[in-house]
């Protein structure tokens, strides 16, 4: 195909300035191998700023939680709505993710606790960094680890390449996503069209598909393909299925487009969101509040992303991320400071849920990492590597974390 | 020149059929050899305009023809002898706050997660920690914490507004071209923590610019002491390691510095050598990643910089070199000793040292003949340029001056070879239609939304330099769209028909419209096929392939990584001022609002402004 494609456009291709060895080697696998992609999806989540753990997975079971957080800790499962929810008799979730329990019932919920980098660093800058490059304390790496997933699976043969393999629904490409491999960041599914009246988009498509097979004129054609692709999915006519209510929110917006872009069959293979407002030094709250919350935006959303995407969760898996937990003890304003270990979520069909992952490492002074944070027992690469590897298929995850060899897997997925 | 005979010229080859007025394209495979010009005259001007402004403005191809390309070239080397006050009357009265020091305006306008504190603390104090009944804010707090918050808008807006409008509008173009290209090698990141953002005007408008034409150790020194970049790259609170002498005794280590003016929870306890600075010196700034240094020398190079940190904004901010905390062991560098007991002659030594490296040389030659020549500079000529780098004691002008005057400069291959940046797409569109510069955020949103927000580059690398990188699906919409919002006259000071003739033009005949806006948007030479599809809508090209294209159309791969955006037009996250993305999420809650809803198509375009929008959308525009 990629043959008589150039031999058609050859002499237009001479008379081209600019041409690229490294744009050539895309375009030969691209025009090669259209269509779907293989059918699994990971919905990436960061909940950028920090989220508080202790807080969200609460360990009732552990004295010392009530005594570092006299003013907003969780109280312990009861009647009472204003309490933890049960999961295994010491972990409860925060009530504001009561939408998620249903999920854990089922056993397609795996909360993982003291989780996260290994770099000591509590900047949120740094963290975000390390968490979306996927090499703590390395900063110089100048691609985020899905993009290097991309890259690696992407040169096989047998892949099928769609334009909308990787979406970010963000204004513009996280960290995360960055490096060669293409992908489309973009604010909603229907501001991806050409915005013109009259007969200027036909016109405009005309310029690119001149049969130069240049940087910019590929680009071009490739990009009139995928708004045509994308319309005859027909984003505007989305209804939710199963009865699942969106929140109005920003975060929950773009996971409902997340779930029209899954169901709309264009080749989609990782989508990312993020969600921030985590930041909580001041007056975060207990049971109600500022967290609880983000917590509702946020359980919601997700709630409904599974429910609308129904039977297609089994190949769906969806993996929240926070780049460090918050201090143990809370500070003198009703909040809490920048911590060490957090939790993740990871949720699908293929997803051994229903018990909490993670070496439990103890709140007591002894057991806390500088003597203020919950301690590290499962670095990030370790969960991001199992993902990569037993849901995605990628065969060289020490790729995609440099350096990463030694980790043992937790066993979340089936 | 005489703009209605040519009119008229052009009309009459038009109306004797066919009329293609058009340059014919060269193959790329030409090879450049020598210093023999190959690009024709007409070429020379457009390409000088292309690569050493932002893009020809109305007016300044007859004035690169008139004066001659040399002496137009000699002219732009030579930034001060050009009169730019009529930009500067411009920038003095659009911009307060530029002029003000990162530690005034750090104190003028605290950060809000610091007043939060701050008021959270005095609430506090009265014995209010009850979660599920937050202390109220008085009248004058919130009042505080929005001035503060309209302060930090205003900033910010005016920082990246400034950076677009003097490359709009300023006459020293290389000048600024120059600027562009430092501020990238030398790149921060505005988001980078709450202080970063306070150093960003000091940095562009007394730290770059004015070192961005003289000696190479100048403005790696000034970068080195200034506040952006010490805060950036974390050297602000790199120390001596515990077992090293210091040079000072007293105040340093865990009680010593960093205190005040640092957010609560950004301070790092237990501080000790940070080799983050150290390491991208000498990888990105100077010797480049294949430039012959160990890890061991990354250490030295950390090491001699120890104690070179920021005063707190309370005491005026600004570079101090504080001894106790320097490291003042002997080190080895690069093969050379640094001797033990000193203090800032350590890490002046390190910069001297690295200046002058013939790796630098060659890797700043490099740097600058791929910024100007094209993606793929031959050996030869970075090699000639290294050598005048080094020959002249790493004179920036000198390098540039060997670059652009060399045969490769002006070969047939460098002609349009480069893609444009989102920066680059932007500002030059705004010049070729005669935009005023603009005191609004306008432009610099646009410029984010196609995917390269104003100081928004996270990582220390800067933005792409290559046209793979900045070229891909959601990037090509994004500068179609650009163009069409452009061609609607929506931005401030741009209006679609600002360029030369446009008012002779909008009742002429469609080919005559059509080369009037190529001569005035795409230099004067557009394909064949674009010249075509401009005036009738028709491809001539279509019908012979519509078999091929559609085999081809399902499931071809998108491309490049960066900066693929939807929703050009539409609210921007970046370009808006402070809060919201990456490191410091704002602490309030609720801060997501709903989704944007569908933007409404532009208006339909008719008539001139439709060929200045298709024009713009082209594939000739997104080169240089």
């Amino acid at each position: 195909m990629q043959r008589r494609y150039f031999i058609k456009s050859g002499a237009i291709a001479l008379a081209t300035m600019g041409l690229s060895p490294s744009f050539l080697r895309r375009m030969t696998y691209g025009m090669a191998l259209p269509g779907a992609a293989k059918g699994k999806v990971l919905i990436c989540l960061f909940q950028r700023g920090a989220a508080d753990a202790l807080n969200v997975v609460v360990p009732f079971g552990e004295r010392s939680y009530y005594q570092l957080r006299p003013a907003i800790a969780i109280p312990a499962p009861s009647s009472s709505m204003r309490s933890a929810l049960d999961l295994d008799g010491f972990f409860g979730l925060h009530p504001s993710l009561a939408p998620l329990k249903p999920l854990w019932d089922k056993g397609l919920l795996a909360p993982i606790h003291a989780v996260g980098s290994p770099s000591s660093t509590r900047s949120h800058f740094d963290a975000q960094d390390y968490m979306e490059s996927g090499t703590p304390d390395v900063k110089g790496t100048t691609d985020g680890w899905l993009n290097r997933y991309l890259a690696a699976s992407g040169t096989c043969e047998q892949c099928k390449v769609s334009p909308f393999r990787a979406v970010s629904m963000a204004p513009q490409t996280p960290r995360i996503l960055q490096g060669s491999a293409p992908t489309v960041a973009m604010d909603s599914l229907a501001q991806f069209a050409v915005r013109s009246g009259g007969d200027a988009a036909a016109r405009l498509e005309a310029l690119y598909r001149t049969g130069s097979a240049d940087v910019v004129h590929g680009a071009g054609s490739e990009m009139f393909d995928a708004v045509k692709m994308l319309r005859s999915a027909n984003p505007q006519q989305y209804q939710p299925a199963n009865g699942a209510a969106y929140p109005r929110s920003q975060f929950g917006q773009r996971l409902l487009q997340i779930a029209q872009l899954i169901k709309s069959d264009v080749g989609l293979e990782i989508a990312f969101a993020d969600i921030g407002g985590w930041d909580t030094h001041v007056n975060q709250g207990g049971v109600q509040g500022q967290l609880a919350n983000r917590l509702d935006d946020f359980a919601q959303s997700i709630a409904a992303l599974t429910l609308d995407l129904g039977d297609r969760m089994e190949n769906v898996v969806i993996l929240t991320m926070s780049e460090f937990g918050r201090m143990a003890r809370q500070n003198g304003n009703g909040g809490t400071d920048h911590g060490h270990a957090g939790s993740m979520f990871v949720i699908g069909g293929g997803v051994k849920g229903g018990k909490v992952y993670g070496k439990w490492p103890g709140l007591a002074p002894e057991q806390l990492f500088e003597g203020r944070d919950l301690a590290l027992t499962t670095d990030f690469r370790s969960v991001f590597a199992e993902i990569a590897s037993g849901h995605l298929g990628a065969s060289a995850t020490d790729a995609l974390f440099p350096g990463y060899t030694n980790g043992s897997r937790l066993g979340v997925l089936r | 020149m005489n703009r209605p005979a040519l009119l008229l010229v052009a009309f009459v080859l038009t109306a004797c059929g066919g009329g293609t007025k058009v340059i014919p394209v060269q193959p790329m495979s030409a090879p450049s050899v020598g210093d023999a010009r190959e690009q024709t005259a007409d070429q020379q001007v457009a390409h000088v305009l292309s690569r050493l402004t932002f893009g020809a403005r109305p007016g300044d191809v007859a004035n690169v023809r008139a004066m001659g390309v040399d002496a137009w070239i000699a002219r732009q080397l030579a930034p001060e002898t050009i009169d730019d006050s009529k930009y500067e009357a411009f920038a003095a009265a659009a911009y307060k706050l530029i002029p003000l020091t990162p530690g005034e305006l750090e104190q003028r306008f605290p950060p809000p997660g610091q007043l939060l504190n701050q008021i959270a603390a005095q609430n506090s104090g009265r014995g209010n920690a009850d979660p599920n009944n937050p202390p109220r804010m008085s009248r004058a707090d919130s009042a505080r914490l929005r001035a503060s918050n309209e302060g930090l808008r205003q900033m910010t807006q005016e920082v990246q507004g400034a950076r677009v409008s003097r490359a709009v509008a300023s006459e020293r173009q290389l000048q600024e071209v120059m600027t562009d290209f430092w501020l990238n090698h030398f790149s921060v990141y505005d988001a980078k923590g709450p202080r970063q953002r306070y150093m960003l005007a000091e940095y562009e408008h007394r730290i770059i610019r004015p070192a961005a034409f003289g000696k190479f150790r100048t403005l790696l020194g000034a970068v080195a002491k200034s506040e952006a970049m010490l805060f950036y790259l974390d050297n602000w609170q790199s120390q001596a390691e515990p077992n090293r002498p210091r040079l000072g005794a007293g105040r340093g280590g865990r009680s010593g510095r960093g205190g005040r003016g640092v957010p609560p929870g950004a301070a790092q306890r237990g501080r000790g050598l940070n080799e983050n600075y150290g390491r991208e010196l000498l990888e990105l700034h100077s010797l480049g990643v294949d430039g012959g240094y160990t890890q061991q020398d990354v250490i030295s190079a950390a090491r001699a910089l120890t104690g070179w940190t920021i005063r707190g904004a309370q005491q005026g901010g600004g570079f101090v070199f504080n001894p106790a905390v320097h490291d003042a062991g002997e080190k080895l560098f690069l093969g050379q000793k640094l001797k033990a007991g000193r203090g800032i002659e350590d890490g002046e030594e390190v910069l001297d040292i690295v200046a002058r490296h013939p790796a630098t040389a060659k890797y700043i030659a490099f740097k600058l003949a791929r910024r100007f020549v094209s993606d793929t500079p031959s050996q030869a000529l970075v090699a000639k340029a290294a050598e005048a780098f080094t020959r002249s004691d790493g004179d920036i002008k000198e390098t540039v001056r060997t670059i652009i005057t060399s045969g490769e400069f002006l070969a047939r291959s460098a002609y349009r070879a480069k893609v444009k940046s989102p920066f680059e797409v932007v500002v030059s569109a705004a010049r070729s239609l005669g935009a005023q510069p603009d005191s609004t955020p306008r432009f610099a949103q646009v410029v984010a939304q196609l995917g390269q927000p104003i100081y928004g580059h996270q990582a220390p690398n800067g933005w792409p330099e290559t046209g793979d990188q900045w070229m891909n699906t959601g990037a090509i919409l994004n500068r179609i769209n650009f163009g069409m919002l452009m061609a609607t006259g929506r931005l401030p000071g741009a209006s679609p028909l600002g360029f030369t003739d446009a008012d002779v033009l909008r009742t002429a005949v469609k080919e005559l419209q059509v080369d009037g806006v190529i001569d005035a948007l795409l230099g004067g030479d557009a394909s064949p096929e674009t010249r075509q599809i401009l005036i009738s809508g028709e491809n001539p090209f279509a019908r012979e392939r519509s078999a091929a294209d559609s085999a081809a159309t399902m499931g071809t791969a998108g491309r490049g990584g960066r900066g693929g955006q939807g929703g050009i037009g539409g609210r921007g996250g970046r370009g808006q001022p402070p809060g919201g993305r990456g490191g410091q999420p704002p602490n309030a809650p609720g801060a997501a609002g709903a989704s944007p809803p569908p933007l409404p198509p532009l208006p339909q375009l008719r008539g001139l402004p439709l060929v200045v929008g298709l024009a713009l959308g082209s594939p000739e525009f997104q080169r240089r």
